[in-house]
């Protein structure tokens, strides 16, 4: 059925063992985002090294797309330049508003192309974002620190 | 006429269409905003068809019309309230409602019995809608009243027990749910009312969740404003209901001020026309009232109690049937003892979107997240429930494909 689009077994696994869901207490900046049309909530902790994301860890609470989704930020940017953190984030972002059109680039992207469907709910596109947004925004700070 | 929900159901034409490939359209989530008969439909499109023109101004046939059709709807709210009719004034929404009396209190000079300042208190609940809390903040912020809250216990209800320190002589206000939209609860009033009139406090009632309903007498409640929306009333979207008591409207100052609601305008001032025109500035919203007007005849035609006794009996049936279910914990009121049919609750490790994802994919519209009522689900420990809301058009049938839903939820996202 189609909503296995929507929770294909990878979300479901990152949403059970989430990766690097336990905030790391030292860290260049914090963030605490909150979606209020649901009340879904993260807090989320970057660390720099020069231009290298070095480090990224949250806690939150939320539904299994907005919880998976964050899980596979972590995966996916820690170890990775900014600037190469920013095209997979535009990439995910251009995804997320596809409706439903595009599969999304897998080497880019990794596991995150599990969150694909969920561009076919629009009501779900903020959950999937909300650890993306978070990240851009502690990021930005992290960055604006170092003068 | 006896009750069948199935040929009530058969009046309004959302009920018929399909869902999500095919699936029978399964709708609980009335507490939101119900779905509308046909009556209701064909009175707002036919005033826009056949009487269309701006009410209480005009010389022509339309504008009688339309005056009457208006007023007539006016009449229809006055009555199902058992209200007198100047004091129902038309708002777009509850929510403005809220805001009107709340916004009205700020206005008032020194010397108005809803003149507030550092030193007066507004009362409220832990339960209460944003709607009938945010006002209440920022009117407190702006005239330096201080703003005290009931709080809810763990099996969501007021706590009573300090309202006697609470409501004081310091207090001008006190505004409070009739039935909580997340927890089901209908807080009792009496203790309250008696308590707020004897240190000269107001009763500001959210009626929302109660008024579309249960039969609802202002008098008899002895409360001093209510206010309700159309929509969740089977009427149309856009209009909503304040009412207040006559001899407190008249003291009231006017909230939006503008065309309809003067007697007479200067250059330098203006005064005010008598409630409830006072309250009504602008050319109003015609066709949402007309609209709200066929939406009350059709619920009187069939009986606020009978809905009523119809809703205890599928909140009773909701319940056990919730209740056998292994990690559902209902949040509220475990019986129908003072409560209506909005039922929330959590599933084990299964996240309210998730279950209600999962139940839209079986054609079952629920609610899901904090209901507008964040401090209340944040007290209560849980960031978000699923909410199941019945009415009248409700069967049981509707409650076993929930059930039978939750229990697909639990298999699905447990593989």
């Amino acid at each position: 059925m189609q909503l296995d689009n929507l929770y294909q077994e990878v979300i479901l696994d990152h949403y059970k063992n989430p990766q690097h869901k336990k905030l790391n207490p030292t860290y260049d900046a914090q963030v605490h985002h909150i979606n209020p049309s649901c009340g879904d909530e993260i807090t989320l902790n970057v660390t720099l090294d020069g231009d290298l994301v070095k480090d990224v860890s949250w806690d939150g609470v939320g539904c299994s797309i907005s919880q998976a989704s964050v899980s596979i930020l972590t995966d996916l940017l820690i170890g990775k330049n900014l600037k190469q953190a920013q095209i997979v984030a535009d990439s995910f972002m251009h995804l997320m508003q596809s409706k439903g059109t595009e599969k999304g680039d897998e080497e880019l992207l990794e596991d995150a192309v599990a969150l694909a469907g969920v561009s076919q709910y629009p009501a779900r596109i903020k959950c999937a974002l909300l650890g993306w947004m978070a990240f851009k925004d502690a990021s930005v700070q992290a960055l604006a620190k170092q003068g | 006429m006896t009750f069948d929900a199935r040929t009530i159901a058969k009046d309004f034409p959302i009920l018929s269409r399909t869902i999500r490939d095919g699936k029978r359209l399964v709708y609980l989530d009335s507490g939101a905003t119900s779905q509308k008969p046909n009556v209701v439909i064909d009175a707002e499109s036919d005033f826009y068809r056949l009487h269309n023109a701006a009410v209480h101004r005009g010389a022509h046939q339309l504008a009688e019309e339309a005056t009457d059709a208006y007023e007539g709807a006016r009449s229809i709210v006055a009555n199902f309230l058992n209200a007198d009719i100047d004091e129902v004034v038309f708002t777009k929404s509850a929510t403005e409602s809220l805001n009107l009396i709340a916004y009205a209190m700020g206005n008032a000079q020194i010397g108005n019995r809803f003149h507030l300042k550092a030193g007066d208190s507004i009362v409220v609940t832990e339960m209460e809608h944003h709607a009938n809390l945010i006002p209440w903040q920022q009117l407190a912020a702006r005239t330096g009243a201080t703003l005290k809250w009931l709080s809810v216990t763990a099996e969501g209800r007021l706590d009573l027990s300090n309202l006697d320190s609470l409501v004081d002589a310091s207090t001008k206000v006190v505004a409070l749910t009739h039935q909580s939209n997340v927890l089901g609860t209908i807080n009792p009033l009496e203790d309250i009312t008696r308590r707020a009139h004897e240190v000269g406090a107001v009763v500001v009632l959210d009626a929302c969740q109660s008024v579309p309903h249960m039969p609802t007498d202002v008098k008899a409640l002895d409360i001093d404003f209510l206010a309700f929306s159309g929509h969740k009333a089977v009427g149309p979207t856009g209009v909503g209901i304040f009412w207040g008591r006559a001899d407190l409207l008249a003291e009231l100052p006017p909230f939006l001020t503008g065309g309809s609601m003067i007697e007479n305008v200067t250059m330098e001032s203006a005064t005010w026309a008598p409630a409830p025109r006072k309250f009504e500035a602008g050319v109003p919203n015609m066709a949402q009232a007309v609209g709200l007007g066929a939406a009350l005849t059709y619920l009187s035609a069939i009986g606020m109690e009978n809905i009523h006794q119809h809703e205890i009996s599928l909140t009773k049936y909701l319940l056990e049937g919730l209740s056998a279910i292994t990690d559902l914990r209902i949040i509220g009121p475990k019986t129908t003892d003072l409560r209506g049919g909005v039922v929330s609750f959590t599933l084990g490790d299964i996240h309210p979107h998730d279950l209600g994802q999962y139940l839209d994919s079986q054609g079952i519209a629920v609610r899901t997240g904090h209901h507008c009522a964040w401090p209340l689900t944040r007290k209560l420990g849980v960031p978000a429930t699923t909410r199941a809301s019945v009415y009248l058009y409700n069967t049981t049938d509707d409650l076993d494909a929930l059930i039978s839903g939750v229990h697909g939820a639990q298999k699905y996202f447990g593989r």
